[in-house]
């Protein structure tokens, strides 16, 4: 992407964010489809990743996911204590914690988000979708990784 | 007393105790510095015979942390059956917080390591003087009194010793190794918990994120990515790093800074919980980065979340080893 471009990103009124989310497949993807089937509008800017488990998501996975271009990165895994396997997302937890002050002290605050959603919480789901949605677009496009070829 | 007399004094004290384990046969070998090979560096040795325990030496130029050569897998510490020998280490307060990180992360077993424990007077920030001092060629350098001594052909240049320690030293608390007599020889204490005010990168948290991001690009951006840091830092003893991973590839192998801050990121993050602070990364940085910086904030954060301290003894589970439910999540996304 050539440096015109990102400005014209930046400068455009109509520039909408694109969010790559990791989603785990006992709760939140379940959510997630529930908040369709009950026709509950949520923004278009995420795209779904399934994963097995919240504990799943390496860092490598957010890291690279902002190197590859994406706006901005969600996780959503089961509420504490209901993980299918039993402490996955309380492993992942203590882990996006650390992630998570250390991208505000490499200056990329909020551009990862985090949160838990559980199969029967479509409204849920797309209300924290659409607000995670609303910080990465205030933030504007990622372009502090951006290479220069 | 002057830097000169303490360092001959723990000087004595390491041959003193090394001369009696390798007399006695407690240890096969004994890890510990010796002068090196080139200006303002210190070497590494290993001594198996009892003669040899002259070439030990003390200076605060010994910016290594021995405890990187007790990874697992490195064959120098196994005899010809592949039995573990048994190691002596010379320990000053950050390779005994190694030593014991190594230990509860199951990677050593204490039984086999006794350490040579020493009141440690710190270390000199040996990149800032190489820095200063620029391409002149340096051809001797020595401590006198409370001052480093550096020497050319035709110049010289002293540098206080309280202006050019290294900065974890200065704030260091575990100067002595944290274990118990039966590992150790020479100094030792049992620490439970240290207090920290973290008040040196307290002024850090107070700029924005642009701030933030223009401080760490500035600072990260001479990086080489050569991974000097990664070969001197005794947690980091994968078998494979991320870096040299190829399926798939976790971040591009140009020095742009995309590149540099994914390294970068990754190894903070690998080393939360688990850093113990002995500043060896920033020493051996050829272009000089201040890596203390990130290392100070990884303490604060395992320290303020987990309230934990890295190597203080070797029961304790490292934070990112355990797990559980009433962790602090106020970093969620919650509904209004």
């Amino acid at each position: 992407m050539t440096e015109t471009v990102v400005k014209d990103k930046k400068s455009d009124e109509n520039w909408e964010p694109k969010i790559i989310a990791f989603l785990c497949n006992w709760c939140s993807y379940a959510g997630a489809d529930l908040a369709g089937v009950s026709r509950i509008q949520y923004p278009p800017n995420i795209r779904i990743v399934r994963v097995p488990c919240s504990g799943r998501v390496n860092p490598y996975f957010i890291i690279k996911s902002l190197t590859d271009g994406w706006d901005g990165v969600l996780i959503s895994g089961c509420h504490p204590g209901d993980c299918h396997y039993i402490s996955g997302n309380l492993v992942a937890r203590r882990r996006f914690a650390i992630l998570n002050e250390l991208l505000d002290f490499f200056g990329l605050k909020n551009r990862v988000q985090f949160m838990w959603a559980s199969a029967a919480e479509g409204e849920r789901f797309a209300v924290l979708v659409r607000k995670a949605t609303k910080v990465v677009k205030e933030l504007g496009p990622n372009i502090k990784f951006q290479k220069e070829w | 007393m002057t830097i000169e007399t303490e360092n001959k004094e723990i000087e004595n004290s390491i041959k003193e105790n090394a001369k009696k384990l390798l007399s006695e046969k407690e240890v096969d070998v004994i890890i510990g510095y010796s002068e090196g090979s080139i200006p303002l560096t210190s070497t590494p040795i290993f001594i198996r015979k009892e003669e040899d325990v002259d070439k030990l030496i003390w200076n605060n130029l010994c910016y290594i942390n021995l405890a990187r050569y007790l990874a697992p897998l490195m064959p120098q510490l196994c005899d010809s059956e592949g039995k573990a020998l048994k190691i002596g280490i010379v320990a000053k307060g950050c390779v005994g917080r190694a030593v014991n990180l190594l230990a509860a992360e199951k990677q050593v077993d204490l039984e086999n390591v006794k350490m040579i424990g020493i009141n440690c007077n710190g270390n000199v920030n040996r990149s800032l003087i190489d820095l200063e001092i620029g391409e002149k060629e340096i051809l001797d350098v020595s401590i006198s009194g409370d001052d480093v001594i550096v020497k050319g052909r035709d110049w010289e240049q002293k540098f206080p010793y309280d202006q050019y320690i290294n900065e974890l030293c200065k704030v260091c608390q575990v100067k002595i190794p944290s274990t118990t007599g039966e590992t150790c020889v020479g100094e030792c204490q049992e620490l439970e918990s240290i207090h920290d005010e973290f008040a040196d990168v307290a002024e850090y948290d107070l700029k924005s994120t642009e701030e933030k991001w223009e401080y760490i690009k500035e600072s990260l951006e001479p990086c080489t990515l050569c991974y000097s840091c990664r070969q001197a830092c005794p947690a980091c003893y994968c078998n494979l790093c991320f870096v040299d991973q190829n399926l798939p590839v976790w971040f591009g192998k140009t020095t742009q800074l995309p590149d540099i801050m994914v390294f970068h990121l990754i190894r903070a993050f690998h080393l939360a919980g688990r850093c113990v602070a002995c500043g060896a990364c920033s020493s051996v940085c050829p272009v000089g980065i201040d890596l203390n910086k990130i290392t100070r904030k990884l303490e604060e954060i395992v320290k303020k979340r987990f309230d934990y301290t890295s190597g203080l003894d070797a029961e304790t589970v490292p934070p990112m080893m355990d797990f559980s439910m009433d962790d602090a999540e106020e970093f969620m996304l919650e509904e209004d």
